[in-house]
């Protein structure tokens, strides 16, 4: 396995505008490699400069061993791209473009055929296939961009917000296309559909004010964020004759415990959500208290990282969890 | 060049369908019509087609920015000029590819005047010699004009901004050496200035080809001021680059 896109110290210079600041990250070969950030956060344009439509203002980028300046064709040649909002010509009909594009990529013309075959299957498109382009759906429409990316079977896909505009059932299938390209394509794709990225990627690379944030498998980040992770307990006080704010009091005391907040959970329980102020498990220290003071306890469990928590951390600078990736 | 050929075709094509193109060709075939009859097609007149093929630089003044105006413009408007330049192609197979694609379409639109050379053969004898070279001359008109319009297209992703500079730039390039003749004094040094601007003007070098002469020097001018044109619209593609 050898690194598929390899990203040095990148910087784009827009005039003034700083898009993109000395990013650095790398993409190993058949690796699904999720691509997040706000908008504006630089993403586009590192996709952009990968697929040698813009050119860095310093650094380098390499895909498949080749820089993407020097050797911009054979760099081509070996990505799909299907940039935001999928441009297509309206006036063509679908197997026509996909054909063309076929022709401009590379595929001898005896193989054009099979492979366009080959991905109007794969991108459920059989029955527009000899629509005119401009008459179609933009679901329909965003799944000729991806049979377009496929169409020559490049080992390197780029896909640039590849399920907006989708409906979930579209966005489901979409995805399922994706994770099965896995493993003989490396995938780059950027997203703002954080449960989606979950689903389809095993790598993060997240970029925030043209700065990348983290770069790391999935796992390892959820791993790296769960010292964080927020206990909730369900207990009952009524009997002790403890209300709410006491609850509150006894566990800030707790060693370690950062934030506290307590709300009603009915039938006279409590739910407290306690958030650790550092890398401490406190569930026993919590029910050491509940003990201690004789309340009545049903539940404990502790908050698993979602992926939008992740996210949110990550874009909003906390450094312990970004960094180490770098 | 297998991808320039695949291009072109997908231009030519685009041509096909696109209501402006057949305006364009419409509008073309109406006013030539129209100047044949009244200049060239009269009794008692000589069968040539001298005036029109005169007429015809002015006419395509007009109706080439018409076919031109999309090329470039629509592709950067709608976003698809970057799937076009991540493809493994050159953009100086795009620009030539565009070039080919607008300059058949043009040739295509000026095939039906053929008609009338059968005109006056039909009810006179004309010299063959005069209307084939007053064609190459309109061949070669075609060429520059085309790329003066795909450069003015490549700048703009506003077609009818690139249409109107297009026009702009084809009534100076046409029009300002017999103007300038007019206006500027014989003063001796400004005589450089006013020989260097007609020869720089596509009157100077087209009037010859309606009246039978073929002059290397014209064809050259032709040939050059279409490839540099052409070579100044890839620098705008690739500007993209630096900008």
């Amino acid at each position: 396995m050898g690194a598929m896109i390899e990203v040095e110290n990148l910087t784009k210079w827009y005039g003034n505008t700083l898009a993109l600041d000395q990013a650095t990250f790398g993409v190993e070969e058949g690796q699904i490699v999720g691509f997040l950030g706000p908008n504006g956060a630089g993403k586009s344009t590192t996709l952009r400069i990968l697929t040698g439509f813009l050119p860095a203002t310093s650094g380098q980028a390499r895909v498949n061993g080749r820089d993407v300046l020097l050797e911009s064709l054979a760099v081509r040649s070996s990505i799909g791209y299907m940039p935001e909002n999928v441009p297509l010509y309206p006036e063509m009909r679908v197997e026509e473009y996909l054909a063309f594009r076929a022709g401009l990529k590379d595929v001898p013309a005896a193989k054009r055929r099979a492979a366009v075959d080959r991905v109007v299957e794969r991108c459920w498109l059989k029955t527009v296939r000899r629509r005119l382009i401009g008459q179609l759906s933009k679901g329909y429409r965003q799944r000729v961009g991806l049979a377009e990316s496929l169409v020559s079977d490049p080992p390197v896909l780029i896909l640039d917000e590849p399920t907006i505009g989708l409906d979930p059932t579209q966005i489901e299938e979409t995805n399922k296309l994706i994770v099965s390209l896995g493993g003989k394509h490396t995938v780059l794709l950027s997203s703002h559909i954080l449960p989606q990225v979950e689903k389809a990627c095993s790598h993060l690379v997240i970029i925030a004010d043209g700065q990348i944030k983290a770069a790391d498998r999935l796992d390892e980040l959820k791993r790296r964020l769960a010292h964080r992770q927020q206990v909730v307990m369900e207990l009952r006080t009524a009997d002790t004759g403890d209300g709410p704010a006491e609850v509150g009091r006894a566990f800030g005391q707790v060693a370690g415990a950062g934030d506290v907040r307590t709300e009603g959970a009915g039938g006279g329980w409590l739910r407290a959500v306690v958030t650790p102020a550092a890398d401490a498990d406190l569930r026993q220290a919590l029910c050491a208290v509940v003990a201690h003071r004789g309340w009545q306890l049903r539940e404990v469990h502790r908050l698993a990282p979602t992926i939008e928590e992740l996210y949110a951390r990550i874009v909003a600078g906390e450094a312990d969890v970004g960094k180490e990736a770098a | 060049m297998a991808k320039v050929l695949l291009l072109t075709r997908r231009e030519i094509s685009s041509y096909f369908v696109s209501p402006i193109a057949y305006v364009a060709m419409a509008l073309f075939l109406v006013i030539s019509g129209i100047f044949f009859a009244l200049a060239d097609f009269r009794p008692g007149a000589p069968a040539a087609m001298r005036s029109i093929f005169d007429i015809m630089m002015f006419i395509l003044i007009f109706i080439l920015p018409m076919v031109t105006m999309r090329s470039l413009s629509e592709e950067q408007r709608s976003g698809t000029i970057e799937v076009l330049l991540t493809a493994p192609v050159t953009d100086i197979d795009v620009v030539v590819a565009k070039f080919l694609g607008s300059w058949i379409f043009y040739l295509a639109m000026l095939a039906p005047t053929l008609v009338y050379v059968v005109l006056l053969a039909a009810f006179g004898n004309p010299e063959y010699g005069p209307v084939a070279s007053g064609y190459l001359g309109l061949v070669l008109l075609g060429a520059l004009y085309v790329s003066v319009g795909l450069f003015a297209s490549s700048l703009t992703q506003n077609q009818v901004i690139a249409a109107v500079t297009a026009f702009v730039i084809l009534i100076v390039l046409a029009m300002l050496g017999p103007w300038i003749a007019t206006v500027v004094p014989s003063r001796v040094w400004i005589i450089g200035v006013r020989t260097l601007v007609q020869q720089a003007t596509v009157r100077t070098h087209y009037q010859d080809f309606s009246q039978g002469v073929v002059d290397l020097v014209h064809v050259i001018y032709f040939v050059a001021l279409t490839a540099y044109t052409l070579f100044l619209t890839v620098k705008v593609l690739e500007s993209r680059r630096w900008r």
